[in-house]
């Protein structure tokens, strides 16, 4: 009796030490998407690129195993700092990547400053603010923002296609805004018009817009339509309907693969549409063929090619890794060996390399591209050029860049 | 009509001049000075399209959740949940056939299904308890909404009607006369025209079935006291099945309408109930008429502030509402 | 709930207070002490806010039979305009008055806007009064979105903290809960001891027959407005609190997701008394935070709202109601069994 209970005393004991000493040797990881609500879908493409990341690295860094817990919002701030505060608080994790959203990016930031023990790696999160005003010193973007995925996009409409003056039409909210901003900047610098009057903001989760439709202008060259993904078919298809015929210049998730590749009839008038992003359907590279080769075998029931989202996601999830391999794994100093190394980290992704600026946003190539007719009679983006190496103030000094002011409904000015 | 002339002879005469206005505006070719003061005719004109055009789905959209109301007074507030069903379902079966068509009907007598289970199984046992039939629909309305979710996830859905309805076409309106004498006249999408004229169609439809029915006489009697209708030997339960029948129906048709003119995606179910609460609360619980004024009301309303208003047009119906609560809180067609 | 006879007698003696109560009382001051922070301020805390909002919808509903949907957007309000007149991190607004100011406004302002919601719906009966209120929370929602002069629109405002006082961090798990505990218990009493005052009992007369209380000559309007601005004032300060909680406020906070939480939140724990709103919120946080646990993740509304389904058409008093009724059982049939079968009917089952 005594003997059975000493020995289920020492097995207790060592299954304890046991658990301990995985414990201890498991790194937690935390990844935070738009897991509910309408953007679901980009959420569980983002998640995909987490899981490429972490297959390449076998799930383990250091001789420690990485143990991955999911968190879920659903596109509103609020959703999202609960999932944080869940991920952070009751599950313990010590990275956390995320989130996907522009504006749950900014709240995170807030957040990621009352923890300064914990590192945190966006997800596809592209609001200018996150990382330009006021950053946080443990939040770490290696994927660029909206206003940079416009690169290259203001001088070909201005220069190559000829447009002298275009109306805006985009959602009112500061996503859009960065964006415009990286488009119209530009454009106007090199004498392109648009006035205030030319510029449509509708409100979120707008599915009319006929009347918008009706009121834009005739006397512009073009139109600069930054809405995404379901606003962008609704916008199209009812814009094909209203025999509008103006062409068009599209944002970074106006004329992707989720809209070009919609059901309904083909839309053939937005053949010719220039684009810009931080990935280009169609780039004849090893490295994204590699990535895109990568994606299908190891989820056949993705999207037909990974979408930005899942781009962004990868690149983020495989820098934190990268950087928890140059401190073999060791987080018992808070991270900030980690931290440290993540400043400094440059490498090479599927879309080239990547770097970050002083206050933690990353460095990368965009790519220019333009909606032609593919060999099945489908619609896909060619890549026309690739802008190198693109910061976030563009080169300029960042006192003079912010001189340009907050992006907003009236930035910039070009009557 | 002449009744109505004679007893509101003020009123007749303004609503003339206001028609009168209007088709002036509508048909002739705009002097400079009218342009700059609102802006072009054509988005004038079509923005006034639009509104009418709108109209006419909420109307198809907000008669069934009056009728059901107006007999049972049960505010169905998964009546949003109803319209997105059907507009999935629709979406199925059009897929899966090929047939448009066949989805519209497949989608009215399945969201009409739906509506006759729910009064049998459910309302039935809750008569007279108002509130408690409608946290029902709340709580029936946000387990569907999940579920929609889960099934169909968040993409966005587009149907693909028949080629004769689509496209754009020309009106007899005149946009603008060009500084070289060529005439410019506006283009307007056919299907905006044929979600109109089917809303027209409905709602005689309807008005032929409520006023030269017999079950039409039952439902406008029990609209005014439900107990004596009982009294009188009808089969009452009978008579709650067809109207909660024909009201879920609507509500699944007007889905595959409004879903092809404007898509299918998560949120419009609670887009479509908010806007069918602010129309019958305008325009009067109870009351289909009171629901053709509503809507039309909120469907300009709704244009004109997304078009010449766009920051704030969203909050113009609001407003409306509000304003119509404070003067008539029972709606313009509605008693008391 | 209440024994009747107890209600004009006027004191009440500790020996009265049913020992259940007692050891709430003990559990819930004690909680910060076994529980992991997260526990306290995600659950504890943030239950008790809930509740509290919750409790605003419930004395208007179940003692006034207004069902209100605009009590959160209240909240909002209030939240809000701690953000406008006090301090905040996105550099819109803020006006950076002293704290103490900041929190009167707000609350305040919250009760404002209970009241204007009030007198809008206040010629309106029953089901008509959710229908205006849910639009006009969802009129709110939208008006708030779209404007960014006063309130940023989407982004909303950020860095909105409690002032450091007495050199605690007020922001802190511990101190926050108790705070919200005082809220919540303070509320719970006054919402009680008004429910037993000549308000509270007009209220509910008001509600059963508003009629005959017309012919007795009490002004039903005025009466109605004014269980409004009170229970504006619960929102107002559960308002304060939320914003304080979340560190930041947006149109998210106040949408009709929400909104129809609260009412979940409150049916579900009983719309008959102070405590259910409470119950509901303690519910409805547990599953929002381990449903992903427990069951598919993303299926959190579904079970929240089969939960809701089941409350309305099996007890439509709330879980409080489903206790109230299955505790006498339990007792009587103790009772029986210790007197040998004679069926007894002693004070303790008629006053449970």
């Amino acid at each position: 009796m005594l003997v059975m209970l000493k020995k289920t005393l020492a097995t207790a004991l060592l299954l304890s030490l046991a658990n301990l000493a995985i414990a201890q040797g498991t790194i937690k990881m935390g990844a935070l998407a738009t897991l509910e609500g309408a953007f679901t879908v980009l959420g569980e493409d983002g998640m995909r690129g987490v899981k490429m990341a972490l297959n390449e690295f076998n799930y383990s860094v250091g001789g420690k195993k990485i143990q991955l817990i999911t968190g879920s919002s659903d596109a509103s701030p609020d959703s999202a700092i609960r999932a944080a505060r869940k991920l952070v608080e009751q599950d313990g994790v010590q990275v956390l990547i995320g989130p996907l959203s522009g504006s749950e990016g900014l709240a995170i930031k807030d957040y990621a400053k009352t923890k300064p023990n914990v590192t945190f790696v966006n997800g596809t999160s592209a609001a200018q603010d996150t990382t330009l005003r006021k950053p946080a010193g443990n939040f770490f973007r290696f994927s660029t923002d909206g206003a940079q995925w416009m690169a290259g996009l203001g001088e070909y409409a201005y220069k190559v296609k000829g447009y002298r003056s275009v109306a805006v039409l985009a959602e009112d909210y500061s996503f859009p805004y960065t964006q415009v901003f990286g488009f119209l900047e530009p454009f106007c610098r090199l004498g392109g018009k648009s006035s205030a009057d030319a510029r449509f903001w509708v409100p979120i989760g707008n599915k009319d817009y006929s009347s918008v439709i009706a009121a834009l202008p005739d006397d512009v060259d073009a139109i600069y339509v930054a809405l995404g993904g379901a606003d962008s078919v609704n916008f199209l298809t009812q814009y094909e309907q209203s025999g509008g015929d103006l062409p068009l210049v599209g944002g970074s998730i106006t004329v992707d693969q989720s809209v070009l590749g919609s059901k309904g009839r083909t839309r053939k008038f937005i053949i010719g549409t220039p684009a810009a992003g931080p990935i280009s359907d169609t780039w004849n590279d090893p490295r994204w063929d590699k990535f895109v080769a990568d994606y299908k075998k190891q989820f056949p029931d993705g999207f037909p090619s990974p979408s930005l989202f899942a781009h962004g996601y990868y690149v983020n999830t495989k820098a934190a890794l990268l950087g928890l391999q140059n401190v073999g794994g060791d987080l018992s100093d808070g991270g900030k060996k980690l931290r440290q190394s993540l400043s400094s980290l440059v490498f090479d992704t599927p879309t080239g390399m990547v770097s970050l600026d002083e206050r933690r946003n990353a460095i990368a190539d965009i790519f220019l591209t333009e909606v032609i007719e593919g060999p099945g009679g489908n619609l896909v983006n060619k890549t026309i050029k690739v802008v190198p190496q693109v910061s976030q103030t563009f080169g300029l000094q960042y006192e003079d860049f912010l001189k340009y002011g907050q992006v907003g409904r009236e930035n910039p000015r070009c009557e | 009509m002449l009744r109505f002339i004679e007893r509101h002879t003020f009123w007749a005469i303004i609503i003339v001049l206001a028609t009168a206005i209007l088709l002036l505006l509508i048909f002739s070719v705009w002097p400079e000075w009218l342009i700059s003061v609102i802006g072009r005719k054509k988005t004038f004109v079509i923005t006034l399209l639009n509104g009418v055009t709108l109209a006419g789905l909420y109307f198809l959209v907000a008669s069934g959740f009056t009728l059901v109301f107006g007999l049972m007074r049960n505010v169905n507030l998964a009546h949003g949940s109803m319209y997105l069903l059907g507009a999935y379902i629709g979406y199925e079966v059009s897929e899966r056939s090929g047939s448009w068509f066949l989805g519209l009907a497949t989608a009215f007598f399945a969201i009409a299904l739906s509506g006759v289970l729910l009064q049998i199984l459910v309302f039935r046992r809750m008569e007279k308890e108002e509130l408690r039939q409608t946290l029902v629909t709340i709580g029936i309305s946000i387990i569907a909404a999940d579920l929609m979710l889960a099934i169909w996830t968040g993409t966005t859905y587009q149907f693909t009607p028949p080629d004769w309805l689509w496209g754009s076409s020309v009106l007899p309106i005149i946009s603008v006369i060009k500084a070289s004498g060529k005439v410019i006249y506006l283009k307007y999408p056919i299907y905006r025209l044929t979600v109109l004229a089917v809303a027209v169609l409905v709602g005689i439809a309807l008005w032929l079935f409520l006023n030269r029915t017999k079950i039409g006489m039952m439902i406008r009697a029990g609209v005014n006291d439900r107990d004596m209708l009982s009294a009188s030997g009808v089969n009452i339960q009978l008579v709650f099945a067809i109207v909660f029948a024909i009201g879920a129906g609507l509500a699944g048709f007007a889905g595959v309408i409004g879903g092809t003119a404007l898509s299918i995606a998560p949120g419009e179910d609670v887009r479509y109930l908010l806007a069918s609460l602010i129309v019958v609360i305008v325009g009067g619980l109870g009351s289909v008429t009171g629901v053709a004024i509503g809507s039309l009301l909120i469907g300009l309303a709704e244009q004109f502030g997304l078009a010449y208003f766009p920051t704030y047009g969203v909050v113009l119906t609001f407003l409306i509402m509000v304003v119509v609560l404070a003067i008539r809180p029972q709606g313009i067609m509605g008693e008391r | 709930m209440f024994d009747t006879r107890r209600l004009f007698s006027g004191n009440v003696s500790i020996s009265e207070i049913h020992p259940a109560k007692i050891i709430l009382g003990v559990f819930l001051i004690a909680y910060p002490s076994f529980t992991s922070d997260f526990f306290t301020f995600q659950i504890g805390a943030y239950s008790l806010i809930l509740g509290t909002i919750a409790l605003s919808l419930m004395m208007l509903a179940g003692y006034g039979g207004m069902v209100s949907l605009a009590q959160m957007s209240a909240a909002g309000f209030s939240g809000y305009i701690m953000a406008i007149f006090g301090e905040n991190s996105v550099a819109v607004m803020g006006f950076g008055w002293p704290w103490w100011l900041t929190i009167i406004t707000a609350i305040l302002c919250g009760a404002l806007f209970s009241t204007i919601v009030g007198a809008i719906s206040v010629r309106t009966e029953g089901i008509y009064t959710i229908m205006i209120t849910l639009a006009i929370a969802a009129a709110f929602f939208y008006f708030v979105r779209q404007n960014y002069h006063i309130f940023n629109g989407f982004t909303g405002f950020a860095g909105i903290e409690p002032p450091k006082l007495f050199g605690i961090n007020w922001r802190d798990p511990v101190p926050f809960y108790y705070l919200t505990l005082f809220m919540a218990a303070f509320f719970l009493w006054a919402v009680s001891h008004c429910s037993r005052s000549t308000f509270g009992l007009g209220l509910q007369a008001i509600r059963d027959n508003p009629r005959r209380m017309r012919a007795l000559g009490y002004h039903v309007g005025w009466h109605r407005i004014t269980a409004y601005f009170f229970s504006g004032l619960i929102a107002g300060t559960a308002g304060v609190l939320l914003v304080w909680f979340n560190g930041r406020i947006s149109p998210g906070s106040i949408g009709v997701e929400v909104v129809i939480d609260i009412l979940v939140i409150a049916v579900v724990g009983g719309i008959r008394s102070p405590t259910g709103p409470f119950l509901g919120a303690i519910v409805f946080v547990l599953l929002e935070n381990f449903a992903i646990d427990l069951i598919d993740r993303e299926r959190f509304n579904t079970v929240i709202g089969l939960v809701f389904l089941l409350v309305v058409l099996f007890s439509p008093d709330g879980l409080l109601g489903l206790w109230n009724r299955i505790y006498p059982k339990i007792r009587f049939r103790r009772s029986v069994r210790t007197n040998g079968g004679r069926t007894q009917w002693d004070d303790s089952v008629s006053s449970g």
